[in-house]
């Protein structure tokens, strides 16, 4: 009996409960066509149901064995946690812990336009393509063509999918206004092509979108309801992971028939909310049953490449500390930071009111970043990048060659343009195609014009750290309202490892540009005002001077300049000159010494004559007088001393 | 049309379409020749009550001129597709026009007939 009926059915043996249950069917159809009524049906109907729990384990043995243990193992697993399918949305996968919960039915609810279609088109093409897990896709809504057609914008192909057996799509629809109903009805037809189609493609996944579109279209609720309840337990049952789309029209209900009391595992709501003009918009898991997931409202993108949800709050605080050092491209900026730059992967932030040189000290960052051969990504807020590469060309830092060789890439948009998840989306998915060393953003406040102070903070929490673990060096730039120039905007600045403040002083008359180094975690720097000139060639930094009034620059600090120099050449001319003069004395003394010893030469020669004349004279004397005693004979010892003693008082 | 269907037959002019003429859509529903696809699941409860209704009802109302199939979706999901089968039993009236489909177990007689434009007064 049982071969017979296995050849008779040998078309879908390949799934054993659609051969029990066909086998079940037969048996009943069986009995049905000779003509019973009444308990003989009954009857026939319970045999047939003793049937269906005498094939199962018969079958087993046969040709859906293999199948069925596959299916088995794969919806029970050794571990004791919830098996998970991922899904390959981005940033889902790490919100959920791993994905859908595999082998039961996940509710994703929304408003219209919340991208709930799309969610469920995505899961499936992933799992197709990433996972090898086929999926079924049941439209209530949309046609076929309108479903390629739609999703072939995200780059989706749905046809070749379909092709390649890796995805069926069958389009449900009803015409209401061709129906009636004569009585009670079940939607077995909908179970046979679920089926049908899972078997076609081994189908892993299933999505239903909209299953509620069914009760605008079938009488009678009461039976519509039991049967979706009983079709998410066969699906359950059949260890499919399904996603079921329903539409939210009321912010207290999840769905417009309530079917969410038959999905209890897992609730994923997707919502659309416009606030101040702007729309974001944002996924939340309401539940997932048996998992730890993420609580929040998660924001998460539309674009060219499907579904990605925000990555995600906090990455933790893990991140790598490189002791490298890279260049600011600013020599002097560098020596003001211990001689050696930022540390790689710090995030700075360059704040200061308008026009005090933010966009340039980014730009010479970005250049020096290029010089190295490093990649660098400019998120321009303000700026096209055509503008910016104009104005920092006039200043000598011509960035064009390196957008031309694809080491520097500009990304220019308006963050009014969407939200500001938006925004970090795009950056996030930015980043994490184009693998930058160096990322500028400039300027960060203006992301305060679409979102609240705490949002932009949290962003930039959530931007910084994600840089940080991906060790890039960032530049945010910051306006700050003159006046509260230490206060950055949006509170950034303890996010930041380096803060460099940019100033006007205004200083006779005009304005000139100051730099300090706020604060720089981890480095020795230097506690100095630098001025900040713009010149021709590039950025430098001169010192500042401090006068009565407190700094000088400009033309203040160059008129300083010049009366240091006067001062200093009117003393060394005072210098000189004294030295002359000493000279000049000098030379007078000595002439006069030579005057004064010629002179000096003159008497001396005088007096010696006269000296030696009076010796002489006195010498005749006394010879006179020996004549003279000798001639009286008397006294002669006692006046020959006397003689003596007259003789050298005279000299 | 208000005629019960089953009056009218013997004393109408012409014998209704057995040669399988096809009537002008929408007119003349007590002449034009009916086709009726029948949807069923298996053998369920449903399905086979509303296997016994239609064929009661084609009996009575059509007799001669009726092509009523049944067909088990089981066997051919890819029907079901092609009809956009999704509830289950489903009756459907191909001809005449305009296409209608009646789902249910055809147990109420007057919304059967009513949807098989065969009038409104049957009990």
């Amino acid at each position: 009996m049982l071969v017979d009926i296995r050849t008779e059915f040998s078309v879908i043996t390949a799934n054993p409960r659609i051969l029990v249950e066909s086998i079940a069917a037969f048996l009943e159809k069986q009995s049905m066509m000779k003509g019973p009524s009444g308990p003989h049906l009954v009857r026939a109907t319970r045999e047939a149901g003793r049937w269906r729990r005498h094939c199962q384990p018969t079958v087993e043995h046969g040709a859906g064995m293999k199948q069925m243990r596959q299916v088995k193992k794969a919806s029970q697993p050794s571990s004791k946690t919830l098996p998970k399918a991922a899904t390959g949305i981005q940033g889902l996968d790490e919100i959920t812990g791993g994905g859908l919960p595999r082998g039961r039915p996940t509710l994703v609810s929304g408003g219209a336009g919340a991208g709930k279609t799309l969610f469920g088109l995505e899961f499936l093409v992933r799992g197709a393509t990433q996972y090898s897990e086929p999926g079924v896709f049941m439209s209530f809504e949309e046609s076929i063509p309108d479903l390629t057609k739609n999703v072939a914008s995200l780059g989706f192909d749905l046809d070749r999918l379909v092709t390649d057996k890796k995805l069926f799509v069958d389009h449900v629809s009803i015409m209401r206004s061709e129906l009636g109903e004569t009585g009670e009805y079940d939607l077995e037809g909908l179970f046979i092509r679920i089926a049908d189609a899972v078997q076609r493609v081994g189908a892993r996944r299933v999505v239903l979108d909209t299953i509620e579109a069914l009760f605008g279209e079938l009488p009678n609720p009461s039976i519509l309801r039991a049967e979706i309840r009983r079709l998410f337990n066969w699906l359950k049952q059949k260890g499919l992971t399904t996603v079921i789309t329903a539409e939210r029209d009321h912010p207290d209900r999840l769905t417009r028939h309530g079917i969410e009391e038959f999905v209890s595992d897992c609730v994923i709501l997707l919502d659309h909310r416009i606030r101040e003009e702007i729309s974001t918009r944002r996924l939340r898991i309401v539940k997932y049953r048996g998992s730890t997931h993420g609580t929040n409202e998660y924001p998460f993108l539309i674009d060219d490449q499907g579904i990605s949800v925000l990555p995600i709050s906090s990455l933790g605080l893990d991140h790598d500390a490189p002791a490298k050092r890279v260049s600011s491209g600013i020599a002097r900026l560098d020596g003001m930071l211990g001689g050696k730059g930022f540390y790689q992967g710090s995030s700075i932030l360059a704040s200061g009111t308008a026009g005090t040189g933010k966009t340039t000290i980014a730009a010479c960052f970005v250049d020096a970043a290029c010089r190295r051969a490093e990649r660098a990504l400019f998120f321009a807020f303000e700026e096209s990048p055509r503008q910016i590469v104009r104005n920092m060309r006039s200043i000598g830092i011509d960035l064009d060659p390196w957008v031309r060789k694809g080491l520097l890439q500009f990304h220019a948009a308006r963050p009014t343009y969407g939200g500001i998840e938006q925004v970090l989306l795009l950056t996030h998915k930015r980043i994490t195609s184009f693998q930058p060393s160096v990322v500028v953003v400039d300027p960060v406040t203006n992301l305060l014009m679409v979102s609240t102070q705490n949002e932009v903070r949290s962003m930039l929490t959530r931007l910084v750290d994600f840089l940080k673990t991906q060790g890039i060096t960032t530049i945010f730039t910051s306006l700050t309202a003159a006046g509260a120039l230490e206060a950055s905007e949006a509170d950034v600045s303890s996010l930041m490892d380096t803060w460099l403040l940019l100033k006007n002083i205004e200083v006779g008359g005009e304005r000139n540009r100051a730099l300090y180094v706020l604060k720089s975690r981890g480095m020795e720097h230097s506690n100095q005002i630098r001025e900040f000139l713009l010149t021709d060639d590039g950025l430098r930094l001169l010192d500042v001077y401090l006068g009565a009034e407190g700094v000088l620059t400009g033309s203040a600090r160059v008129s300083q300049e010049m009366r240091e120099k006067a001062v200093v050449t009117f003393r060394r001319q005072e210098l000189e000159s004294r030295r002359r003069e000493l000279e000049r004395k000098r030379r007078i003394f000595e002439a006069r010494m030579v005057m004064l010893r010629a002179e000096f030469e003159v008497e001396e020669e005088v007096i010696q004559q006269t000296i030696s004349e009076s010796e002489l004279l006195g010498e005749e004397v006394v010879q006179d007088r020996g004549q003279m005693v000798l001639s009286r004979q008397a006294d002669s010892s006692s006046y020959k001393k006397d003689v003596r003693a007259k003789a050298a008082r005279k000299r | 049309m208000k005629n019960r269907p089953k009056k009218s037959r013997p004393t109408g002019k012409r014998k209704p379409g057995l040669a399988g003429e096809l009537e002008q859509p929408g007119s003349h529903s007590r002449q034009a020749k009916y086709i009726l696809r029948l949807y069923v699941s298996g053998s369920t409860l449903k399905s086979a009550l509303a296997v016994e209704n239609i064929k009661r009802i084609c009996e009575q109302h059509l007799k001669n001129r009726y092509d009523l199939e049944v067909i088990d979706i089981y066997q051919q999901p890819n029907l079901a597709r092609d009809e956009q089968i999704v509830a289950v039993p489903t009756l459907i009236k191909r001809l005449p026009h305009p296409m209608r489909r009646l789902i249910g177990d055809l147990s109420n007689l007057k919304r059967v007939l009513f949807g098989l434009d065969l009038g409104m007064r049957e009990q």
